[in-house]
């Protein structure tokens, strides 16, 4: 039913829409993601009673009330009983939309017990990823955007995941509990996949906890979603969910080079992607 | 010494100098379209650049001093100063006072405010480039990391701030001690209430702001560290003192619209405003609440568990007073004599989509949710419905409504009547999309975007233009009316108004009440 | 409050000026004196010391430029009301502008206790890992505990500037000493209980000269106003050597970590919040003594500087529980 709405104010609006043009926030591929989805569904849709109620009484008081058809203005100016009625109904719905609410906040919030445990820092403009567990040598890369400044500056055809892809994507295992532990190095920035509903600030100086359990494999993409200075818009992030046996075989692989990797990640990442999009890398 | 009252001195004098609440309203009221004109020319330079996908027009860092300095124009040059010229010009004759009661304080609040956006507006040649950071300038983006111009940006919020809290100050001591006899506090027309409210907002949050740019200009200059963990402070210090003083400011915004929207109504259906009590009473719930909501625009930051569910629950009741209003204003419409004249098109256009931004603004303050909202193009739809359709709309219905009064001379109805369907159509092209590309993922502030939010993009900036072009109109027609418009002599320029500012002549001379006026008797109403 | 307003005021005229300059002139002033601080600081931390005479210039300028125009102003208003042209009304819009001022004070001194009471509350254990808000903060933060008053800041924690994660947020250096009565080197020396008596016994003085001018007593007036400004400079003294044994003696400056910048920035602005106390009870002394203003019915300057005396004592207070004590 929430398409055929969409689908109707989108068709009303706007010739240039094409099907692919999405509408509505995606339920994404997590359980919490289904969650929230499912709360925006219910919040929207309860709010679009109301604007239907409402404005029904409203516009047929514009038709049947108007003074070109002679209608008489009658002069009442107050009633105890609806005004206590429209104070009170609205209440009861909002206690009805905080249940839900409430029940899906604890859920997100519920970092414990995590399986791996990544620290994402946000830098201008890059994130760097650092798995940290206990044992075994620490691999730790930056992720930079790789879409090149032809396609920015429109003199290149620009690809499918124009602005949305990294040179090295975070990597995490399906069916896991992987907790993020969120910061920044400079300003602040912030975490977001769409995908898998896990949005938290990078605030320098302070760790943000976040989590998920992501049941698909697939490549999940989202954006830095704090401005964080000339580059904000050109920060992505890209999640890649694979099995268990691929993550451990990705990390047996990193980790072999690891200690090499993690010099040369910090030299040269530092100075080229897009530092170079300008020109000037002043910090 | 100021015995013989006459006109208006001559020349430039007149305006420099002026004590006089009329002129002194006029010059915010030009003002501020000034600044309506510039932040939507910023605007225009946003939409621009977002017609198509890829860096056409302008730089990214440039792209953020616009959004930053739109944000800021509009919300500090172009709104609040337009209704505190309304206040100006409608408290004094709807109080029953010959004038603001600290007249040359009252010179003194707008004077300020021209040389201190032509100062925020000379960052934008400085070194470095103007501010950058958005309108809510998060620390260390506007401490450590920041150009050199925004000390300059610091002091002319200061200057702000001063502004507003002189012109608050003046507005209440004009309410509460310059009414006249019998105006009891509950026979005041509803625009006054709003503003008697707003003005207690403005006087009680804008110090905090100043306290906290004040913090900004330590750290940038003086080696403190109330916004870097390093030296053990906090950069989500800077958040909450600036929500704060942000959340209470968007009321400071959409009060006073209340107020508008609370007199023409009336005088369109010809039928008293229904719930006139509830009315005064839910604004003050509103203003009430406005200071304990304010971590809802930080759901993300990582607060504890209990503040996030504390400012969710706040947050959503705000609902119930300002649903009170909504149905008070459909109850006045309801069995009265509609008819629908340009400022009535715009109270109209304000009801249906301010409330539409109020759903939006609902759907924001539920936590979980907002994580997948914040910071999206989701957010830009539903404050531009509050501020644009909610603001704008009422101040441009109320210029509509009150100019005929101001100047003796009516405006032509059916440019008006254009101007209002160019700027509800294009309105809602504009902002509507934006709904869709933020719930589909789009970050704002982003001066480039993924393929697949172009198709929207293209046609929200499409939207801009024709809703900026209808402001061009509305220029046209104001000047037109005030130049050449059909004189008129009435005292009741509408047949439905109601209050003292249509009991002295029109136009509206020089002075009005010098000495005290009979407050008529419609109880309970107005 | 109530008396003077509306009742007899009722037919009285509202005395509205005709025009006057004095906002444009204060305008100039003010608009002046910040394009200059702004250049001046701008001079100060990104360099340009060459031109910062200029800068010098215009701030000094617009600062005197705006000093005069105020004196002129309230003399402006002063001479209207000698002259008998303020009502009842006019005078009770005064005492509401002065209250709502005195009120935006309050309010900006409450983000300077809110940002104190945040700090000590939360982003302070939270730093130390401590809390639902930072229980992952040893990472970044390791070894780092959290105290009031602070003997560290987390910077130095892991090594100073160089070795912390976070990039180029400037240099903290954690003070020997605090300002709390721990570190006083005896009850008796320690500055700011006596400040304290000094601001409370000030607010009693000022009183007892109201009481005297409300009794038509001109001479108690006077010297109980006199022995106020007299305590008022006695307390900035005190300030002033408390400021020298923190700067100097116990390394506190505002680079000390939130620490200082708390301490200062509120003793700062509360400092001169008392100094623009002072000025105004001083400038109502000149009046009495030099041109025998004020009687017992009309001594509105008066009664304006001392609520605003009460208000920079009751401040105090507030600051010598949550600054010192607590
Ligand atoms: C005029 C200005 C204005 C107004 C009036 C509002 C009104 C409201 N706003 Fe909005 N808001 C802004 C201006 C405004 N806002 C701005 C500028 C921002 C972004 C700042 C920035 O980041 O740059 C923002 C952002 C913002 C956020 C943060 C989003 C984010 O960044 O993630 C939130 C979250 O809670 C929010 C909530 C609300 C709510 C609950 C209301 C409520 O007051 C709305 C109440 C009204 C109604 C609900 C409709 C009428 C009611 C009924 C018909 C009754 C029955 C209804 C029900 C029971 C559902 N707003
Ligand atoms: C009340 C305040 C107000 C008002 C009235 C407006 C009005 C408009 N705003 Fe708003 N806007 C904000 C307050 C406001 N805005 C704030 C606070 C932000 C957040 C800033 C931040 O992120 O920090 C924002 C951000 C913002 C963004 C997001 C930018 C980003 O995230 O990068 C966009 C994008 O579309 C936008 C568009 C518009 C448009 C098209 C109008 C139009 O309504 C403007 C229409 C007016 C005119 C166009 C002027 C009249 C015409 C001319 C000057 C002639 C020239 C034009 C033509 C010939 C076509 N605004
Ligand atoms: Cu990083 Cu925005
Ligand atoms: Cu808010």
């Amino acid at each position: 039913m929430g398409r055929v709405f969409s689908g109707a104010v989108l068709a009303f609006l706007s010739p240039l829409a094409a099907a692919q043009n999405q509408i509505n926030m995606s339920p994404g591929v997590t359980e919490i993601g289904a969650d929230i989805f499912e709360l925006h569904m219910l919040i929207m849709w309860i709010c679009v009673l109301i604007g239907v109620a409402v404005f029904a009484v409203m516009f047929y008081s514009i038709y049947a009330h108007r003074k070109s058809k002679g209608h008489q203005a009658s002069q009442f100016h107050e009633s105890t009983k609806v005004e206590v009625a429209w104070t009170v109904v609205p209440f009861l719905i909002l206690i009805a939309m905080a249940v839900p609410a409430t029940s899906t906040l604890l859920e997100v919030y519920d970092n414990d017990e995590a399986e791996l445990d990544i620290l994402i820092t946000g830098y201008q403009w890059k994130w760097k990823y650092e798995y940290l567990e206990e044992s075994g040598e620490p691999v730790a890369f930056f992720s930079n955007l790789v879409t090149s400044q032809e396609e920015i500056y429109n003199t290149d055809e620009k690809g499918d995941n124009y602005l949305l892809e990294v040179d090295e994507p975070l990597v995490i295992p399906t069916n896991t509990k992987v907790r993020f532990l969120v910061t920044a190095n400079d300003v602040i920035h912030s975490w977001w996949v769409p995908e898998i509903a896990v949005k938290r600030d990078a605030i320098p100086g302070f760790i943000n906890e976040a989590w998920t359990r992501v049941p698909e494999e697939g490549i999940y993409r989202g954006q830095c979603t704090e401005l964080c200075g000339a580059y904000h818009g050109f920060m992505p992030v890209e999640v890649h969910a694979v099995s268990r046996d691929e993550f451990d075989a990705w990390m047996a692989a990193k980790r072999g080079a690891a200690a090499a990797q993690t010099q040369l990640a910090m030299q040269t990442l530092s100075v080229d992607g897009l530092m170079d999009l300008t020109g000037k890398d002043d910090g | 010494m100021g015995e013989h009252h006459h006109g208006p001195a001559q020349g430039i004098s007149r305006w420099l100098f002026t004590t006089n609440h009329k002129d002194i309203g006029t010059m915010y009221l030009w003002f501020s379209f000034a600044m309506f004109l510039l932040g939507g020319f910023f605007a225009m330079v946003i939409r621009a650049e977002l017609f198509q996908p890829g860096m056409q027009l302008v730089e990214p860092g440039f792209f953020n001093q616009m959004t930053t300095l739109h944000g800021l124009v509009m919300v500090f040059g172009a709104i609040m100063p337009s209704f505190v010229g309304l206040a100006n010009w409608l408290i004094p004759m709807m109080v029953g006072a010959p004038d603001m009661a600290l007249p040359r304080m009252n010179n003194w609040s707008f004077w300020i405010l021209p040389p201190a956006f032509l100062m925020l507006a000379s960052t934008l040649f400085m070194e470095g480039g103007a501010p950058a950071f958005g309108w809510t300038f998060y620390a260390p983006l506007s401490t450590t990391y920041a150009a050199p111009s925004v000390t300059f940006f610091i002091f002319a919020i200061h200057i702000l701030g001063v502004s507003s809290i002189m012109g608050s100050i003046n507005i209440i001591a004009t309410v509460m001690n310059m009414r006249a006899p019998g105006m009891t506090y509950m026979k005041m027309p509803l625009f006054v209430w709003t503003w008697l409210i707003t003005a207690f907002l403005l006087v009680a949050v804008m110090p905090v702001l100043a306290g906290a740019v004040t913090m900004m200009l330590m750290d940038i200059h003086f080696g403190t560290s109330f916004f870097s963990a390093a030296g053990g402070g906090d950069p989500v210090l800077f958040q909450h003192i600036f929500w704060f003083f942000g959340h209470p400011e968007v009321y400071i915004i959409i009060l006073p619209a209340f107020g508008v929207v609370s007199q023409i109504i009336p005088a369109f259906s010809r039928k008293p405003l229904f719930g006139y009590a509830s009315m005064v009473y839910a604004t003050a719930s509103i203003a009430f609440l406005s200071f304990i909501v304010w971590a809802h625009h930080m759901y993300t930051v990582g607060m504890p568990i209990a503040g996030e569910l504390f400012f969710m629950y706040a947050t959503m009741l705000i609902a119930v007073p300002t649903g009170v209003k909504v149905f008070n204003w459909i109850s006045t419409m309801w069995r009265g004599a509609l008819s629908f004249e340009t400022p009535m098109l715009f109270c109209i256009g304000f009801l249906i989509l301010f409330t539409l931004g109020g759903f939006t603004g609902l759907m924001l303050s539920i936590a979980p949710a907002d994580f997948q909202y914040h910071d999206t193009y989701f957010v830009v739809a539903h404050f531009h419905y509050v501020m644009v359709a909610g603001a704008v709309f009422s101040m441009t219905a109320a210029v509509y409504y009150w100019l005929p009064k101001w100047c003796g001379r009516m405006y032509n109805e059916a440019m008006g009547r254009t101007h209002f369907w160019i700027s509800f159509i294009g309105f809602n092209i504009t902002f509507f999309p934006q709904h869709f590309v933020g719930l589909a993922g789009m970050p704002r502030r982003i001066p480039d975007y993924a393929l697949q939010f172009a198709d929207f993009n293209m046609m929200s900036s499409i939207g801009a233009f024709i809703y900026g072009a209808s402001q061009l109109l509305f220029l046209y027609n104001v000047i037109a009316t005030v130049v050449a418009g059909k004189p008129i002599s009435d005292e009741k320029v509408w047949d439905g108004a109601e209050g003292l500012e249509w009991t002295v002549p029109t136009p509206a001379p020089y002075h009005t009440f010098e000495e005290p006026p009979l407050v008529p008797k419609p109880a309970g109403t107005i | 409050m109530a008396n003077s307003s509306s009742a007899s005021a009722g037919h009285e005229k509202y005395y509205v000026p005709e025009s006057s300059s004095l906002a444009v002139r204060a305008t100039i002033g003010l608009i002046l004196s910040v394009f200059g601080a702004a250049m001046v600081l701008n001079d100060m931390t990104f360099g340009g010391a060459e031109e910062s005479s200029t800068s010098v210039w215009v701030l000094t300028t617009g600062l005197v430029f705006f000093i005069f125009t105020l004196a002129s102003w309230f003399g402006t208003a002063i001479r209207e009301n000698l002259a008998g042209m303020n009502s009842g009304q006019l005078h009770q819009s005064y005492v509401l502008g002065m209250f709502w001022f005195i009120f935006s004070e309050v309010m900006f001194f409450a983000a300077f206790f809110g940002a104190l009471l945040y700090v000590r509350q939360f982003a302070g254990p939270w730093l130390a890992g401590e809390g639902e808000g930072g229980r992952m903060n040893g990472v970044l933060w390791p070894g780092f505990e959290f105290a009031w008053p602070p003997v560290t800041t987390p910077q130095e924690i892991v090594g100073g500037v160089d070795s912390q994660v976070i990039a180029n947020n400037g240099a903290f250096v954690s003070q020997e000493k605090s300002m709390a009565p721990a570190d006083a080197h005896a009850w008796y020396a320690w500055l700011p209980m006596w400040n304290t008596l000094i601001l409370l016994s000030s607010s009693a003085t000022v009183h007892v000269a109201h009481t005297a001018i409300l009794a038509g007593s001109r001479k108690k007036f006077n010297r109980w106003l006199g022995i106020t400004v007299g305590l008022a400079l006695i307390f900035l003294g005190l300030q002033a050597a408390e400021y020298y044994e923190a700067y100097v003696l116990y390394g506190l400056t505002l680079n000390s970590g939130i620490y200082g910048s708390t301490f200062f920035m509120l003793t700062g602005f509360h400092g001169f919040h008392v100094a623009m106390g002072m000025t105004m009870l001083l400038i109502q002394l000149v009046r009495s003594v030099r041109r025998e203003h004020f009687t017992a019915t009309d001594h509105f300057g008066f009664e304006a500087s001392s609520w605003y005396w009460h208000f920079v004592d009751v401040v105090w207070v507030f600051l010598f529980l949550f600054v010192y004590i607590l």
